[in-house]
């Protein structure tokens, strides 16, 4: 008997026992789809997290004062020590580095700005004008404190900041006040909502000296860095500790972060949830086949005076074992197919939900999904084609 | 040529052996027809699954053609009935699932023939059998009669040297019955060996020779 006529024998059994296949293929489809869109959900939500990490700059480098140690705070602290100021003198130093783009020295606090009768406390950064392509951000109006204009008393404000102090008006050239310092509005920001826990619609950058004289200090909070290329982030962290180092006579109590450390822990810690939710989902594929198990070896007692035909009329047990072989084999793939495509349905569905999740099945999740589900159905088939193939012709025939 | 040395067989019921065939000796040549009557329980039926090699006999040897049949593996056994024999039931046994042109190639297809000759072959027999218009039913949409027909086509479509029939007759009524035995018959006079188990003392007097059987021996032995 060729292998075309074995399946499409197998195939016309299929067809027409339609209630027990259509059982069976859709307890493989939802199998199937379960991992395609509970992996889909995982890795969406793993490209998220890198998606929101990517969009302020994979190359920064971060520089804050005191050492970050295992506990994750600054020892210091516990003995009531303050870590050794990092100052701007500092920040120009390591933004001479070669393997630096650009820096930003970070002063952080809260004021009252004041303007046109309005009064609200916000968050002041107090930066450089590198602060806006290091953070990935955007200006819709005017221009952001230019090269060398540290000095001029300009300030940007936050989108939904402009729009409260100024709705009528445009916001550019007009004058606010900042605790008790006049600043004069130069730009304003492009409203970006919320990235990564900072709303940069309700703040205002100014120069960071005024920032310095507004909060009374000469620490500064953190130095943003971009090195030239993902490359070069190892080289530029061990030149800006050791420049740092001799700078700060011997002192190395300064801790220096970069994206890449941070991406690639939240890479492995979403990935390793992916596998975990993909072998949940595998379970449901193990259970359907059993469910395929189950119902051939209920379809074998039902078909028994078929097979003991069968054999009679030349059949030998090899060749009833693969007719059973073939029904779960179509069974499987149809299972599967329909599967996969109800996983990309499933997937959509998901995206157009959560549109700002990239909910899509990972490759091999679909791949394993696929051919994890043709494998139980097979092997699910073992049982009831040997069981088959075993019966014994005369007593098969027998039977009514 | 079918030949039976000392052939017997036994069963276990419960914890009591049966024997249902006890050292019988037979010889059947190519082109007799034979009627095997007896009551139920003689071994009548058994003696037609050991010739048609649906059964193993526990001692004895079986030849066939000339070549003893008797230790083959399952496989080769296998091999000898698609080739050599043909079934025809009482109950038909008919895929229910397959048309009636279908049921018929199904011998076809285990012997690997391929589909372009496997459709000339049907269509032969769908006229000899006279099914032509029933060609594309299912067994359930036919008459007794009919599915009976597409039964022995199925055990012809490969020209076997014998036909073992096992009460052919025995669901059909009196009229139909005696067509599908002229069937039969007609395919003796084209030189088949024809072996028929029956109850029935009419139509075991249409053969040529009469075995009769009673308790797993053969009683007589009479043309």
């Amino acid at each position: 008997m060729t292998l075309r006529d074995i399946l499409l024998l197998s195939l016309k059994s299929v067809a027409s026992y339609r209630t027990r296949s259509i059982l069976i293929i859709l307890a493989m489809a939802l199998g199937v789809a379960a991992v395609l869109v509970l992996t889909a959900l995982g890795d969406g939500a793993r490209r998220y997290v890198m998606n929101q990490f990517s969009s302020i700059g994979t190359n920064l480098i971060v520089v804050l004062p005191g050492r970050a140690e295992t506990s994750g705070s600054f020892p210091g602290a516990l003995l009531g020590q303050t870590p050794k100021d990092l100052t701007l003198r500092h920040a120009q130093l390591v933004g001479q580095l070669p393997q630096v783009r650009r820096y930003a020295p970070l002063n952080v606090g809260v004021a009252e700005l004041a303007a046109v009768n309005r009064l609200r406390e916000v968050t002041v950064l107090g930066s450089t004008a590198d602060l806006i392509p290091i953070r990935h951000m955007k200006l819709t109006q005017g221009s952001f404190l230019t090269q060398g204009s540290e000095h001029s008393a300009h300030i940007v404000l936050g989108a939904k900041l402009a729009k409260e102090f100024f709705p009528r008006t445009n916001a550019i050239g007009q004058r606010v006040r900042l605790g008790e310092h006049r600043f004069l509005v130069s730009a304003v920001l492009a409203s970006q909502g919320e990235s990564m826990g900072f709303n940069t619609d309700e703040i205002v950058i100014i120069p960071i000296e005024y920032a310095q004289t507004l909060f009374n200090t000469s620490s500064l909070f953190r130095i943003l860095i971009e090195a030239k290329s993902r490359n070069d982030i190892q080289s530029t962290k061990l030149a800006i500790l050791e420049t740092l180092k001799q700078r700060r006579n011997g002192s190395d109590d300064i801790t220096v972060i970069t994206q890449d450390a941070v991406l690639a822990t939240f890479d492995r810690i979403l990935s390793a949830l992916t596998y975990a939710v993909a072998g949940i989902a595998t379970i449901s594929l193990i259970v359907a086949g059993v469910l395929v198990m189950n119902v051939m070896l209920v379809a074998v007692n039902q078909r028994t005076a078929e097979i003991g035909l069968l054999k009679a009329i030349g059949a030998p047990s090899s060749v009833i074992r693969k007719l059973f072989f073939a029904e779960a084999f179509w069974l499987s793939l149809a299972g599967t197919t329909i599967g996969f495509l109800l996983g990309q349905v499933g997937s959509l569905l998901l995206r157009m939900a959560y549109p700002q999740l990239p909910a899509w099945a990972p490759v091999w999740a679909a791949i394993a999904g696929i051919i994890v589900a043709l494998i139980a159905g097979i092997l699910a088939s073992i049982l009831p084609a040997s069981r088959a193939a075993k019966l014994d012709a005369v007593l098969a025939l027998g039977k009514k | 040529m079918i030949h039976l040395k000392q052939i017997t067989r036994q069963f276990l019921m419960g914890d009591q052996t049966v024997t249902a065939l006890n050292k019988i000796d037979l010889t059947i040549s190519q082109g007799e027809y034979v009627s095997v009557m007896g009551p139920s329980g003689s071994g009548k039926s058994t003696l037609l699954n050991i010739i048609g090699l649906l059964d193993r006999p526990d001692s004895g040897h079986y030849e066939l053609d000339g070549v003893d049949v008797t230790d083959l593996t399952e496989t080769e056994q296998a091999q000898i009935r698609r080739e050599k024999i043909g079934f025809v039931f009482q109950s038909f046994h008919l895929v229910p699932r397959l048309t009636a042109a279908e049921n018929i190639e199904l011998p076809l297809i285990l012997s690997g023939i391929p589909p372009q000759d496997r459709r000339t072959c049907v269509e032969k027999a769908l006229h000899a059998f006279d099914l032509q218009d029933r060609a594309k039913h299912r067994p359930a949409e036919l008459s007794g009669g009919q599915r009976q027909r597409v039964a022995i086509a199925r055990a012809t479509i490969l020209r076997p040297s014998a036909i073992l029939a096992d009460e052919p007759t025995g669901n059909l009524d009196h009229q139909i019955g005696a067509e599908v035995m002229m069937l039969l018959e007609n395919l003796h006079q084209s030189g088949t060996t024809l072996i028929i188990v029956t109850h029935d003392r009419e139509l075991g007097a249409r053969a040529q020779r009469h075995i009769a059987m009673r308790d797993g021996v053969i009683v007589s032995d009479t043309p």
